[in-house]
């Protein structure tokens, strides 16, 4: 009955009492009753704790306490921990682990006054681009079930993109939020690396792992981010800023050119022919309606991004195999059944508690970590990921934002690239690079195939350029619908 | 780069994954195709060139010298797989 409102709506709603907490999270429980299943979205749901937190929602409302979000139904990936309610991280080596403790995101969120209806599926340990990793099962595409949904945040992608929950938290390791969100014809967007805090996601890649919101408007996603945002001293990359609110530019009156003079850099190196030609005509299309807000382009050169894709999978493996060596059977998750001494005990519960794609991953970074092949390939990834940083640091002194295509291609069918993983990776090839950078970046729905898929356009912005790049975003969606297209799902109650 | 086959069993063991004969093959297989991709990175010339570990050049902050974390010990060893009198248990080790 809501679902088709914005999460600024409803949040607008909820503080005017003209809809309570505990209504809207019922109508939320039972679309996801009805339409989640099939979606294979959620891991977990807590429709008893949605309940408990929307009640105390309309009490914090009526009492003139609320948060800013006070009511408003979310998910988050099942990669954030929240405490008391199971943390998988889509492995069968995290199945029954119950976090402690919240991150930091999510106590942000819960702050702010959201309820959180439940975890979302994910690639296992966020490694993948198409959420068919998971030991619980693939996601499918609201647009279509025959498709992905991209990955690895795939599960929170569907929910937003079906109209289950107006928004969900992400991580983005190497475009595990840009790329789902492309795919699934949503917004979806990665901060600054140090804006949101690590403290309580599962670590993939350090030095890379961020996390962020999806939504259906820029503007939703700025209301998520002022949420999740901030300095916490827990995660020792954190960084100490003054607070921002990410909404601000937005509010700012609508006119007929709100972005003249506006630089869009174009990248020569993300407009290849490798792009498929419905995605290249929707992104010439989105291009054409900035030139009419007032926006002008500039050719810009990023020669070393084509290397994002060998760096990134010499790099996230490199950290992945220490990070993920925490998982040994001793302090938490699965411990094998039957070993003979400690050394049987941690081979054969690794074995049995990851998937092919983890464990393939660990064997690649534990190979280039090794010794002989340090300065080969990790010393070697990092001195190339300077150099695509300095490419983009020169790309800044001529243009304001970067955009291109978020993926080169729309989502493909289920089983078409799991048994390639090279093609697999190569589906990051625009949205790596920021990781590497560190710098933020948004995807937006700019267009539909004639297949009726979504088609994603990437804006970049320099460090802390979070207000811009959603500036930009919200201005196309006040002048286009993109964002407003709905997949037509079976039996909608 | 050619990986052979017990190199594979080698880092297998490394990360402590135990791994079968077929299993071994099929990751071999993959293995390859991955690093002919990264092996891309090996004719880039970084003479000079500064590596890069992290997106932001942060110091590491000093926090005042006091207590913040209460004794949780037993609400975190809830989810360990084997525990007894506030210890992890483990295989024997040291006879």
């Amino acid at each position: 009955m809501h679902s088709h409102d914005t999460l600024a709506g409803l949040a607008a709603r909820l503080a005017a009492r003209e809809l309570s907490a505990v209504e809207l999270a019922q109508d939320t429980l039972s679309r996801i009753a009805t339409l989640g299943p099939a979606l294979n979205a959620f891991v977990t749901l807590d429709a008893e704790g949605a309940l408990a937190q929307a009640r105390a929602a309309d009490d914090a409302i009526a009492r003139g306490t609320a948060g800013p979000l006070a009511g408003v139904p979310i998910a988050h990936k099942d990669v954030l921990m929240t405490a008391g309610l199971r943390t998988t991280c889509g492995s069968r080596m995290l199945g029954n682990f119950v976090a402690p403790y919240d991150a930091h995101v999510v106590e942000g969120l819960r702050r702010a006054g959201t309820v959180l209806v439940g975890k979302t599926n994910m690639d296992e340990f966020a490694m993948g681009s198409s959420n068919e990793t998971s030991h619980f099962g693939p996601v499918k595409n609201p647009w279509n079930p025959a498709y992905v949904p991209g990955g690895s945040s795939g599960g929170s992608a569907a929910a937003v993109a079906a109209r289950l929950v107006p928004g969900a938290t992400g991580t983005d390791t190497g475009g595990s939020i840009r790329q789902p969100a492309s795919l699934s014809g949503i917004c979806g967007l990665k901060p600054t690396y140090g804006v949101a805090s690590r403290y309580g996601l599962v670590a993939f890649a350090s030095s890379l792992d961020t996390p962020g919101p999806f939504a259906r408007t820029a503007e939703d996603c700025a209301l998520m981010l002022n949420a999740m945002a901030g300095h916490d001293p827990r995660d020792s990359t954190s960084l100490d800023r003054p607070v921002e609110d990410y909404a601000r530019a937005l509010r700012a009156g609508a006119s007929a050119r709100p972005l003249e003079g506006l630089r869009i850099g174009l990248p020569r190196e993300y407009f290849g022919a490798g792009n498929d030609p419905e995605v290249a005509a929707a992104i010439d299309a989105a291009l054409a309606e900035f030139a009419k807000l007032g926006a002008r382009t500039v050719e810009v050169a990023l020669p070393a991004v084509k290397l994002s894709v060998p760096v990134y999978y010499v790099i996230a493996p490199a950290e992945a195999s220490s990070n993920l060596s925490r998982f040994d059977g001793v302090r938490y998750g699965h411990r094998a059944a039957r070993y003979d001494d400690l050394t049987d005990m941690y081979c054969r519960t690794r074995a049995e508690g990851f998937g092919a794609e983890v464990k393939r991953r660990i064997l690649v970074g534990t190979y280039v970590l090794s010794h002989g092949y340090y300065d080969a390939y990790y010393l070697k990834a990092q001195k190339v990921r300077r150099l695509i940083a300095n490419d983009f640091a020169r790309a800044w002194r001529e243009c304001d934002v970067i955009m291109g295509p978020t993926a080169p291609a729309p989502a493909f069918r289920l089983g078409d690239k799991t048994d390639d993983p090279v093609q697999m990776y190569l589906n990051d090839i625009f949205t790596i690079a920021a990781n590497l950078t560190g710098a933020p970046a948004i995807s937006i729905p700019c267009g539909l195939t004639k297949g009726g898929l979504p088609i994603g356009l990437q804006v970049q912005g320099d460090y802390f350029a979070e207000g811009l790049i959603l500036n930009v975003a919200h201005r196309f969606q006040q002048a286009t619908d993109w964002h407003d297209r709905a997949p037509a799902l079976g039996s909608e109650p | 780069m050619t990986l052979t086959l017990d190199e594979v069993r080698r880092i297998a063991h490394l990360a402590r994954i135990e791994i079968d004969a077929r299993e071994a093959a099929e990751v071999h297989a993959k293995l390859e195709a991955i690093f002919t991709m990264i092996d891309e990175l090996q004719a880039v010339d970084t003479t000079g060139v500064e590596p890069m570990s992290h997106a932001q050049d942060v110091v590491l902050t000093m926090r005042e010298d006091r207590v913040t974390e209460t004794d949780r010990h037993a609400e975190y060893q809830r989810v360990a797989p084997a525990v007894e009198d506030g210890l992890y248990l483990v295989p024997r080790v040291v006879e």
